[in-house]
């Protein structure tokens, strides 16, 4: 581990939404440091308030109040165009329902953060294709995502949120909805990229997804209840997927 | 983005709605064909009344004499003589805002040669009447200056007489005709100059010197023009001066009163031809609203989609701006979406245009005139509808919150 500053440093973040006449405190004085290199659960029923720390964590949203410092930047305080280009440089999102474009090649929708990194168009598909082939997907490039199953396009997703070569992978429910076995090799993903040095942090309230990952941070009513440390359950592969990530690595 | 990246996304955006989208361009191709084929038609129309007043004559005024008083009834215009040759002899030396002045003897009378005859328009003239028309000969030479001093016998023809006597193909110059049973030596033939604003065939008529015309066909040399003088101006602005001068001139020539009405009237050609001009000009104005009209209607329907389309796609907006995309990257293809929109329909609608104004050329013999500022003017019209009505929807777009656009089912 690099002895630098904490990736990210929530610092007494609170976030109140305004729904007409009443406030709703969404989190309250949440403080939270995540090493480089760390795989997070952040886990909570719904209502609790991990959305919104999702968001404010991606840089989609500001805090009403609070600091927030990713990568020794304080971001609270930047423009919606600042924060655009700090979600396309340091972020990679992954979401529950893919969020691919449709009627859209596969490459076409990894290539997609690059376009507005300002990459030129031939080295964004090699970049592309670099990093389906790194999520197993190297026999797809062509395919659009009605052509693919679930699993594999949150392949294609995860790709795109690699593509950029981000410090930080945001998954806000990633399995929710896909089936358990589909869901482990996702989580094997995720591990495999960990190892690689890229720090993730995974939104879930499933109990048993959030074991793969080496810190679980619990959240209930905006706040911040546990904060957990433990050895992760290794995601074991089928033969066939490993030798695909395996080969892809090599 | 590049401009040219966010060319072809707009494309491929649009291609994956291609009925729609052309749809939309057809509402445009409609209003910029349509602002096109109306203002052919009207230029045509200004065109063709610029024509026949320039084959009158350039910047012509027309004197005619003063009126007879028989009993309390008026006689009109010319039933008097009242204009001298003196008066020519004025108006072609002393005033400087004329350059040419001529009379013009005009009487009906059958021509024949040895085996046909035609009835048609005799008129005696000067040679400065060619002039003032701009009516060159086609065949031979126009009678001189000495012809129309000396009164020698000699005819120019028209067109239409040659084709009469002697049929299409014939040059009769040289040959001999007989006007009031005086024989006449053709010496030259005129070139085609097709009808007057009035209807009237110019071409149907012969010409000879004047002073011929008085002694063979008046039956004698007079004081007064028993006829019209034609004067053209040095210029056009220079007409209203011409007509004012000229004026002037004949009141102190005539010696008339300041309370006294002239005994002369004269007819600015060119102010009537302006006149006509206006009448025009309002007849294109009218079209090309009316046709403007149809291209706002055509804009309203890119607004229209580009408002559903946002909508419709706020999902991948939100998408597009959590990878990464600033808000002036997504107003920037919602715009070039629209401008994209507008602009092909602009350019298959000037090739409508063009198509359609030629077409009502051919089928209804309308004349039409497509200066190619009008297609400048139309394409960046069709520009200016695209960003006009594409600006509110890509703002929309652009102002959308990210979380929210992403939540969007």
């Amino acid at each position: 581990m690099k002895e630098r500053g904490p990736l990210i440093d929530l610092r007494q973040v609170t976030k109140i939404y305004h729904m007409g006449e009443v406030d709703v405190v969404a989190l309250r004085e949440v403080n939270l440091s995540i090493e480089e290199g760390g795989f997070i659960a952040i886990m909570g029923a719904s209502g609790s308030g991990k959305s919104t720390l999702m968001n404010l964590l991606g840089c989609l949203d500001r805090p009403t109040t609070g600091q927030y410092f990713l990568a020794g930047r304080d971001v609270a305080r930047l423009s919606r165009n600042d924060l655009a280009g700090v979600r396309n440089q340091v972020l990679g999102f992954v979401f529950q329902n893919f969020n691919l474009l449709s009627r859209t090649s596969a490459v076409d929708n990894v290539g997609l953060p690059l376009q507005y990194a300002g990459v030129p168009p031939r080295e964004r598909r090699q970049r592309a294709e670099e990093a389906l082939r790194q999520v197993g997907l190297g026999d797809r490039l062509r395919h659009h995502p009605n052509q693919l199953s679930g699993g594999q396009q949150q392949r294609v997703a995860v790709a795109r949120a690699l593509v950029t070569k981000p410090k930080l992978i945001l998954a806000d429910e990633p399995t929710g909805n896909l089936d358990s076995q589909t869901s482990i090799e996702i989580m094997a993903l995720f591990q495999e990229l960990w190892r690689s040095g890229i720090t993730i942090i995974v939104v879930t309230h499933e109990q048993d997804i959030a074991e793969y990952a080496s810190r679980v941070v619990t959240l209930r009513d905006g706040r911040v209840v546990s904060d957990t440390r433990h050895a992760p359950r290794v995601a074991h592969l089928d033969q066939r997927d490993a030798s695909m990530i395996v080969e892809a690595a090599s | 983005m590049t401009p040219l990246e966010t060319l072809r996304v707009a494309v491929h955006a649009l291609f994956r709605n291609k009925l729609r989208s052309f749809l939309t361009t057809l509402g445009v191709i409609i209003g910029v064909s349509a602002v096109i084929a109306m203002v052919a038609i009207g230029e045509g129309a200004k065109a063709r009344v610029e024509e026949a007043f320039a084959s009158m004559g350039a910047n012509l005024l027309i004197i005619t004499s003063g009126t007879t008083t028989a009993g309390g009834a008026h006689g009109g215009f010319g039933t008097l003589p009242t204009l001298t040759w003196e008066d020519l002899k004025a108006i072609r030396t002393e005033l400087p805002s004329v350059q040419y002045a001529a009379p013009v003897l005009r009487s009906s009378a059958q021509v024949l040669t040895e085996d046909q005859n035609w009835a048609t328009s005799v008129t005696g003239t000067t040679p400065e009447y060619f002039a003032i028309r701009n009516w060159p000969v086609a065949q031979g030479a126009l009678f001189g200056q000495s012809d129309a001093d000396g009164g020698t016998k000699v005819v120019v023809l028209g067109q239409t007489v040659v084709e009469k006597l002697y049929g299409v193909h014939f040059n009769p110059v040289g040959q001999l005709v007989r006007i009031q049973n005086v024989p006449f030596q053709v010496v030259g033939v005129l070139a085609k100059k097709g009808q007057s604003p009035m209807g009237q065939d110019y071409d149907d008529g012969v010409f000879i010197p004047h002073t011929t015309f008085q002694a063979k066909i008046q039956g004698g040399l007079q004081k007064y023009v028993n006829g019209v003088l034609f004067v053209s101006a040095i210029s056009s602005e220079a007409t209203a001066r011409a007509e004012a001068q000229i004026t002037d001139l004949l009141r102190d020539h005539h010696h008339i009163q300041t309370s006294t009405d002239d005994d002369f009237s004269i007819r600015n050609l060119t102010e009537m031809a302006n006149a006509q001009q206006e009448g025009t000009e309002t007849m294109t104005t009218l079209l090309a609203s009316i046709a403007a009209v149809s291209l706002l209607v055509g804009g309203i329907g890119i607004m229209n989609i580009m408002l559903v389309s946002v909508t419709e796609r706020t999902h991948e907006i939100g998408l597009r701006m959590a990878v990464g995309a600033k808000p002036r990257d997504i107003l920037a293809q919602f715009l070039v979406e629209a401008l994209t929109l507008s602009l092909t329909g602009g350019l298959f609608g000037i090739a409508l245009g063009l198509v359609g104004a030629r077409r009502l050329a051919l089928q209804f013999g309308w004349p039409t005139l497509v200066r190619p500022e009008i297609i400048a003017i139309a394409v960046g019209f069709s520009a200016l509808v695209g960003v006009g009505f594409g600006l509110y929807p890509a703002l929309k777009a652009s102002r959308l919150d990210p979380i929210n656009a992403l939540r969007f089912e």
